[in-house]
This record gives structure tokens, C-alpha cells and sequence, in this order.
């Protein structure tokens, strides 16, 4: 897997598990992968696996299980959203917004341009 | 795990690959081991499992002189060489004659590394193409599940897809209890997996650290200017540079950038990671 930018890899784990309970592929309650299988799945090590484990129990998003492993936490997709929602604000929303004033839109275009987005994407979807 | 101690090694009529060389391995982790060309990466992995004397100086592999290749010492690792040599048999007979050597030896592991490889039990090594005979050895030589694995240039000579394979059963072959050392030129096909970074140059070691420890003392950025950097490398969208991290931001290390970084600016390197052991 190539995992582009310079942000630590262990980041990235993080962001493709919280992405994987917000879109439901992983539900609250299910046990989550092993360290040794997920660290399988995206051929990286297995530490760096670990890392983002405990960053994500740290989160609130999964939560170790009695005997080994974890499992996905209570409110956890919920939870995942809302920091998902935060950083997007936080990171590509204010770049969008700068290169939006270097081009020189109005906010009245863009809103614009996002109506026409989600009427298109409403009908491809019927 | 290996305590190297003030090694000096060279082969009849060449000058010398190590003076007064140190290097300790803890038990535990995937090592990568760099180096230029002809630096002596291949002839350390063989002074460390005991295939080579050295002129003066120790290898000791689990408090034992690595040379004397006692069979307990024997049994417990395991050196994919570059380049190899198989009898003529194929890889279930080969199965059956050597896996008795190998105590820990997992023949599930080695069924399923197969499968994904897509090797047979059945054919022949010397039928082999050169790419389907490394895999059927590396498979089995992680199936051998030996506390250490020598890995020379392990992804060599691997389809694209097969180098993925590599990388994923390699993270379910490691342990706390398994070490492996991997020398490659192939940085970026195998970053992802390393723990520890060890970088040895003609003067001696260079880098000598964890991924970890490398990401809290160097910083690897992209930027619009590479004034100041340690290293840098032209890239799409500005420069990729390596500089010493003051401000304790979180980056990845990219091992490529930190390999150049190592060879141009190496007594930096050296004061900034501060590796236990230098010459």
C-alpha cells in the first residue's frame, strides 16, 4: 500500500479504521482484526499497527476485549464522524477556501456549483 | 540477539570491509541494513550466521561465537542469500529431507505462503523460473519460523504482486520473539515493514536506530525550498527534504531521503540520531 504524504503511517491506519466504522463495514461491537492481520492486510509492521491501536482506544473507537484483541467501541461511528467532520473543516476545507479566494470565486458560485452537485448526484443515484 | 564487537574482516587480496566494527541486535523486530554497493552488507549477514571467520574482533549470535555453527545455532536461523544454489529435487522432497533440521519448523505457514505464491509442492527447483525458485525459498525459510532470519535482498527478482505477498506474510511471520535483518537496495518496497534502520558506509556505522526514534529526531517534509536541509531531493510539487526535527512534528521517515541524508551529511546524521556505537 502506498500511503503518499508524510504523515506517519500509524496516522493513516488510524484514518482507514475510523473510515472503516463510519461507513459501517465494521460495526460497534464486532471484534476488529488482529494486529498481525490488519499489519497483514496493508503490509506494514506489525508495531506500527500497534501504535494506531492504541491511538484508536485512546480515540474512544475501539476497546480491548476481556481476553485478546479489541472490538469496536460504543458510540464509536458517532465518534469517528464527528473527528472526521473536525479535521476536514480544519485541513482541506480552509485550503479549499484559500485557493478558492486565489481564483476568485464568490460563496454565491460555489453554492452554486454544490446545488448543481448534489441534484446530479441525487439522480444518478434514483 | 547478535553482539558484533570490534570486528575486522576482509577477503584474501581485498581491502578491508570492517575495521573495529560494533553493531548489537535485540531480539525482536524487522531490521533493514543499507548500504552502498560493495560496502559488505552480504559479507556481515555471513559473518553473522558464521559462514565467514573474521580476522580479528566477534560475532556472537544468542551469547555464542557465531563460527562455531553448533546445530542448536544452526537450527535457529536461517540466511536467504542473494543468489542460490538448490539440489535437484523439488520443493516437497526438499520439504521432507530438510524440515527435520528445523524444529520450529510450520507447515501450515509453509502451505499457505505456497498458496499465495503460487508455487507447487511438486515441481522441481531446476524447472524452476529464477523468480518462483526465491519465493519457494523464502517461503520456506519463514516457515522454518528460526528465532533469525537473514534476508539479502529478499524482494529481488519478485513480480509485483509476489513483492506484496512478501511484505504481507512477512508481517504475519514477526514475532517479539523473531528478528530478521533484511539488506536491500530496494528501500521502497520494503520500508513499511522495518522497526529499525541500521546504515553502514566504509568509515563504519552510521544509523543505528528505531523508525521511532528516527521520526521524533528527523523530519521529512515537502517544502517549496530546500535552504538549510540536510538532504533533499527534487520532487513533483517542491522539494522532499530531511531536516533535524525541532519542532516535534510527526512525519514519516522516508528511508530513501534518510539514506542520502546519511551519505552527505553523515556527522550530522551521526549527532542527531546519536546511534550507540560509532567509528
Amino acid at each position: 500500500m502506498d500511503f503518499g504524504t508524510n504523515k506517519p503511517i500509524y496516522l493513516h491506519i488510524y484514518d482507514i479504521v475510523a473510515e472503516r466504522i463510519i461507513s459501517g463495514l465494521w460495526h460497534e461491537g464486532d471484534r476488529v482484526p488482529s494486529v498481525r492481520e490488519l499489519a497483514a492486510e496493508l503490509q506494514v509492521n506489525p508495531n506500527t499497527v500497534m501504535r494506531a491501536y492504541d491511538a484508536l482506544q485512546q480515540g474512544g473507537l475501539i476497546a480491548p476485549t476481556r481476553g485478546i484483541g479489541y472490538f469496536v467501541a460504543e458510540g464509536a461511528a458517532a465518534r469517528a464522524l464527528e473527528e472526521s467532520r473536525r479535521e476536514f473543516v480544519e485541513n482541506e476545507l480552509s485550503q479549499l477556501f484559500r485557493r478558492m479566494d486565489a481564483l476568485g470565486f464568490t460563496p454565491e458560485e460555489i453554492t452554486k456549483l454544490y446545488s448543481n452537485y448534489k441534484t446530479n448526484s441525487t439522480n444518478e443515484n434514483k | 540477539m547478535i553482539t558484533v564487537k570490534n570486528l575486522t574482516f576482509h577477503y584474501r587480496g581485498k581491502n578491508h570491509l570492517y575495521r573495529d566494527f560494533s553493531l548489537h541486535i535485540e531480539r525482536g523486530g524487522i531490521y533493514g541494513l543499507l548500504g552502498s554497493n560493495g560496502i559488505g552488507k552480504s559479507t556481515l549477514l555471513k559473518l553473522m550466521c558464521g559462514l565467514l571467520s573474521p580476522d580479528a574482533g566477534e560475532v556472537n549470535l544468542f551469547g555464542r561465537r557465531s563460527r562455531t555453527r553448533s546445530v542448536e545455532l544452526l537450527s535457529d536461523i536461517f540466511l536467504v542469500p542473494e543468489e542460490f544454489e538448490l539440489p535437484k529435487v523439488t520443493l516437497g522432497e526438499f520439504v521432507r529431507l530438510t524440515t527435520p533440521f528445523y524444529p520450529s519448523f510450520d507447515h501450515s505457514f509453509l502451505a499457505e505462503a505456497l498458496r499465495r505464491f503460487e508455487v507447487g509442492m511438486d515441481e522441481e527447483f531446476h524447472s524452476m523460473s529464477m523468480g518462483q525458485r526465491k519465493k519457494a525459498y523464502i517461503a520456506f525459510a519463514m516457515a522454518a519460523k528460526t528465532s533469525l532470519l537473514l534476508l539479502d535482498e529478499p524482494t529481488n527478482g519478485l513480480d509485483i504482486t509476489s513483492k506484496a505477498t512478501f511484505r504481507s506474510l512477512l508481517a504475519e511471520w514477526a514475532t517479539p520473539e523473531r528478528t530478521a535483518i533484511i539488506s536491500t537496495h530496494q528501500v521502497r518496497e520494503v520500508a513499511n515493514m522495518f522497526d529499525h534502520i541500521v546504515i553502514i558506509d566504509h568509515k563504519g556505522l552510521v544509523v543505528d536506530s528505531s523508525v521511532y526514534e528516527i521520526s521524533e529526531r528527523l523530519k521529512f517534509s515537502v517544502e517549496s525550498s530546500a535552504d538549510g536541509a540536510l538532504y533533499s531531493q527534487s520532487t513533483l510539487g517542491g522539494y522532499a527534504t530531511v531536516r533535524e526535527n525541532v519542532d516535534g512534528s510527526e512525519s514519516n521517515p522516508d528511508i530513501e531521503l534518510l539514506f542520502g541524508a546519511a551519505t552527505t551529511a553523515r556527522e550530522e546524521i551521526i549527532r542527531i540520531l546519536n546511534p550507540s556505537t560509532n567509528h
